[in-house]
C-alpha cells in the first residue's frame, strides 16, 4: 500500500492534469491558443499513475494527446502553457506547439505529430541505457490508433529481441480520432500483440490510478532488472472530442460518454480515499482549489508573455556542437563521458 | 592536384594508401575507440561486416553491444537511433541501399531533422545514416537509385557525398561528431577507388566543396561517382585545349555556394553533372543558384547533365542510356565553349 502523502500527491497531480486541459480548452475557445487542443480529460489516471512510478531520470516519449504526460512528469506549467499558446517563453520558443516539444531536464524525450512516431524514440533511449549499463527506464505513451502503424511494431520487435528497458503504455480510449477500435483491429485486446514480440502484455483498468501505478512499478523493476519490455494496455475513455473543434458526439453515443464519465478517475480515487477515512470533502476542495488557482495564475502570466519576434532564424535549424554538450549535461542520468 | 583535401593531407604527416571502404572502416574504428558513445547498427553490419564490407572486423574489436546486427526494419532503425542519440549516444546506422531511405522518410525528415528547431534548441539528434547509392547494371529499380538530391529540401539534415578516400574519412569523422542528423551517401562506383588517407584526427568540414581541378574555361560541378566521368571528360577537353575546373561538392547540405559561385564567376560557364534525376533536386538547385547570382556574367546558359527521368533499370544498355557518360559531358562542354 502506498503511503498516504504519495496518494494525495497523485490525487493533486490528476487534478492538475485536468485543470490544465480545461484551461487549454478555455484558451482555445477564447482564441488565445493557436491550433487545437487534444483533450486528455478522462485519462488522467494513466499519466499520473505511470509518471508517479518513475524516478526523475526515467524518460518518457509522448504523442498528440501529450500535455497530461508532461504535467504529470513535472513540466514547468508556465513554459508548457506558453508553448501551447505560441509564446517565446514556451519550451520550444513557440516553434513546436503542444505537439512538438522535448526537454531532458524532466526526462521528456519529445512528442511529435505522426501517430506512433515517437515509439521508436523511447525504444532507442532504452537501447542507449542498455548499451551504457545505466538504469533509466523509457516509457512510450501511445494511443490505440498507434498500434496500427508499422514503425510501432518494428520498434516493439527490437525491444523484445534486445530485452530493452522500455514500457509501452497504450491509452486505449476506444477511438482513433473518430474511428472505433472495433473497426480498426481484429483482435479483442491490443495487449495480445505483445506475445508476438516476446514480452508480457497486460490489459488493465486505466481509470484506476493506483493500479496503473503498481503495474508501472512492476514493469519498471523488471526493466531495470534486465528482463526487458512490458506492454500495458490501459482501458480508458476521452471525455471530449479528438480535437478542439470536435464535439465528440457524432460518432459516439451519449450514453457511452455518460457511462464513462461515471468512471471518472479523479472522482473514483477521491471517493475511495474518503471511504477509507483518509480524506475529507473539505480537504479535497482545498487541494482542488489550490490547483485551479495555480492554473489561473500561470495562465495570466503566460497570456502576458511575449510572442516570438517575426523572424526566420535559419541558423537555429542546426545544432551547434556546444548545444550538443548541453544536451548531455541535461541528460537525466548525468552521464557526461 | 589542387584539391583542398590533398593540401591538408600534405600538411598532416603520415598518409596511408587505402580504398574508400577501408577509409570509412578506419574512421568508424578510430572514433569508436575514442568515444564510447559511438555505436554501429544496421542490417548485416556485425557478423557479415556490412553489405559492402565497411564494418568488417568491428564486431570482433568492439563487441556485440556496440556493433549490432538488426532485423530488417529500416524505419525503426532510424527511430531507435534518434532515441539513443537524444539519450546521449552517437549512433551510426547503415541502410544498405539509398533506395530504402524512403522507408525511413517520416522518422528522418519529419522528426529527426526538425527536432532541434522544433524543441527550441533543447534537443539535438546526433545520428549518422550511411548508405550506398549509384546506378549500375543489375541493381534495378529498387537497389540502384541516386536519391541524394531528394533530401536537400529538408531543413535540419546534413548530407555528405565523399568521392575520395581522404574525404570519406574526413567527412565521416565530422559527421559522427556533428550534433545533427547527417546522411552519408557512399557511391557504389567509388568503393574500390584507392587514394591517400591521413592518419589520426583528420576531419573535413561539412559544407565545404573542393576544387578537384583548376581551369579557366568552364566549371563542372559534380559529386559522388560522377567525379570519375567528369575527370575523364576533363582530360579529353584538355587535349582539345579546353581547361575545365572541377568542383566536387562533397556536401549537399549545407551547400557550398561560395566555392561554386567563385569558380563560375571566374570561368563564366557552368555544367552541373549529377547521377541523380535531372528533374528537380540537385541540378535544378545549382543551376538556379548560379543564374540567380551570376546571370549577367554568364557567357552561356548553365547546362545540366543528369540521369534520364526514368526509374533505374536492370539491363546494362538501359543503365548506360540513363546515366550521364563521358561523351555527354564532353559534348555539353564543347557546346558550352563553342563561342569561345
Amino acid at each position: 500500500m502506498l503511503d498516504l502523502s504519495k496518494r494525495k500527491e497523485m490525487l493533486g497531480a490528476m487534478l492538475k492534469v485536468r485543470a490544465f486541459e480545461e484551461k487549454l480548452n478555455e484558451l482555445y475557445q477564447n482564441k488565445v491558443m493557436f491550433g487545437s487542443p487534444h483533450s486528455y480529460r478522462g485519462q488522467e489516471a494513466i499519466a499520473v499513475g505511470v509518471c508517479s512510478a518513475l524516478v526523475p531520470k526515467d524518460l518518457i516519449a509522448s504523442y498528440h494527446r501529450g500535455t497530461g504526460h508532461l504535467v504529470a512528469k513535472g513540466a514547468d506549467l508556465y513554459r508548457l502553457l506558453c508553448e501551447c499558446i505560441g509564446r517565446l517563453d514556451g519550451y520550444s520558443k513557440g516553434r513546436g506547439g503542444k505537439m512538438h516539444m522535448g526537454d531532458l531536464s524532466f526526462g521528456f524525450l519529445g512528442n511529435t505529430g505522426t501517430v506512433g512516431a515517437t515509439v521508436p524514440f523511447a525504444t532507442g533511449a532504452a537501447l542507449a541505457a542498455k548499451i551504457r549499463g545505466s538504469r533509466e527506464v523509457a516509457v512510450s505513451f501511445m494511443g490505440d490508433g498507434a498500434m496500427n502503424q508499422g514503425v510501432v511494431h518494428e520498434a516493439m520487435n527490437f525491444a523484445g529481441l534486445w530485452k530493452l528497458p522500455v514500457i509501452y503504455v497504450i491509452e486505449n480510449n476506444l477511438y482513433a480520432m473518430t474511428v472505433s477500435l472495433e473497426k480498426s483491429v481484429a483482435v479483442k485486446h491490443l495487449a495480445e500483440r505483445a506475445a508476438g514480440y516476446g514480452f508480457e502484455g497486460k490489459v488493465i483498468d486505466g481509470n484506476d490510478v493506483e493500479l496503473v501505478y503498481h503495474e508501472t512499478l512492476k514493469a519498471a523493476d523488471k526493466a531495470r532488472g534486465g528482463e526487458g519490455a512490458t506492454l500495458l494496455e490501459c482501458l480508458t475513455y476521452r471525455w471530449d472530442g479528438h480535437f478542439g473543434g470536435d464535439p465528440g458526439t457524432g460518432y459516439r453515443a451519449r450514453e457511452e460518454i455518460d457511462r464513462w464519465k461515471e468512471r471518472c478517475p479523479i472522482r473514483r480515487f477521491k471517493e475511495k480515499l474518503i471511504a477509507e477515512g483518509n480524506l475529507s470533502e473539505a480537504e479535497f476542495e482545498k487541494i482542488s482549489g489550490s490547483v485551479y488557482a495555480e492554473l489561473e495564475e500561470v495562465s495570466a502570466k503566460a497570456q502576458a508573455s511575449p510572442l516570438p519576434p517575426k523572424e526566420v532564424e535559419i541558423e537555429s535549424v542546426f545544432a551547434e556542437p556546444e548545444l550538443d554538450s548541453a544536451n548531455l549535461r541535461a541528460s537525466p542520468s548525468g552521464r557526461g563521458q | 592536384m589542387f584539391d583542398k583535401t590533398m593540401e591538408a593531407v600534405a600538411l598532416s604527416g603520415t598518409v596511408k594508401e587505402m580504398r574508400i571502404q577501408e577509409a570509412l572502416r578506419e574512421t568508424l574504428r578510430y572514433e569508436m575507440a575514442r568515444d564510447q558513445r559511438v555505436f554501429v547498427m544496421g542490417e548485416d553490419v556485425a557478423l557479415f561486416g556490412g553489405a559492402y564490407g565497411v564494418t568488417r572486423g568491428l564486431l570482433q574489436e568492439f563487441g556485440a553491444e556496440r556493433v549490432r546486427d538488426t532485423p530488417i526494419s529500416e524505419a525503426a532503425l532510424v527511430g531507435l537511433a534518434v532515441g539513443a542519440a537524444i539519450n546521449g549516444m552517437r549512433p551510426v546506422v547503415e541502410i544498405q541501399f539509398c533506395d530504402l531511405l524512403p522507408l525511413c522518410m517520416d522518422q528522418l525528415v519529419t522528426h529527426a531533422a526538425r527536432y532541434h528547431y522544433m524543441t527550441g534548441g533543447r534537443i539535438s539528434v546526433p545520428i549518422v545514416i550511411r548508405n550506398k547509392f549509384g546506378t549500375r547494371p543489375g541493381g534495378g529499380p529498387s537497389h540502384s537509385s541516386c536519391n541524394h538530391g531528394a533530401f536537400i529540401p529538408f531543413p535540419g539534415l546534413k548530407i555528405i557525398v565523399p568521392a575520395t578516400p581522404a574525404d570519406a574519412k574526413g567527412l565521416l569523422l565530422s559527421a559522427i561528431r556533428d550534433p545533427n542528423p547527417v546522411l552519408c551517401f557512399e557511391s557504389h562506383h567509388l568503393y574500390g577507388v584507392k587514394g591517400p588517407v591521413p592518419d589520426g584526427d583528420y576531419t573535413v568540414p561539412i559544407g565545404l566543396a573542393s576544387v578537384r581541378r583548376e581551369g579557366k574555361d568552364l566549371t563542372i560541378v559534380t559529386c559522388g561517382g560522377m567525379v570519375l566521368k567528369v575527370d575523364e571528360a576533363a582530360e579529353r577537353l584538355k587535349e582539345k585545349g579546353i581547361a575545365a575546373e572541377i568542383i566536387d561538392l562533397r556536401s549537399l547540405a549545407p551547400l557550398d555556394k561560395e566555392t561554386i559561385l567563385k569558380s563560375v564567376a571566374k570561368t563564366k560557364r557552368a555544367i552541373i553533372v549529377d547521377e541523380g534525376p535531372i528533374v528537380g533536386g540537385l541540378t535544378a538547385e545549382l543551376a538556379a543558384t548560379i543564374q540567380e547570382n551570376l546571370f549577367s556574367d554568364l557567357k552561356a546558359p548553365v547546362i545540366r547533365v543528369g540521369a534520364a527521368f526514368i526509374p533505374p533499370p536492370h539491363s546494362g544498355p538501359l543503365v548506360e542510356a540513363m546515366v550521364p557518360n563521358v561523351e555527354r559531358i564532353e559534348t555539353s562542354a564543347l557546346r558550352l565553349v563553342g563561342g569561345k
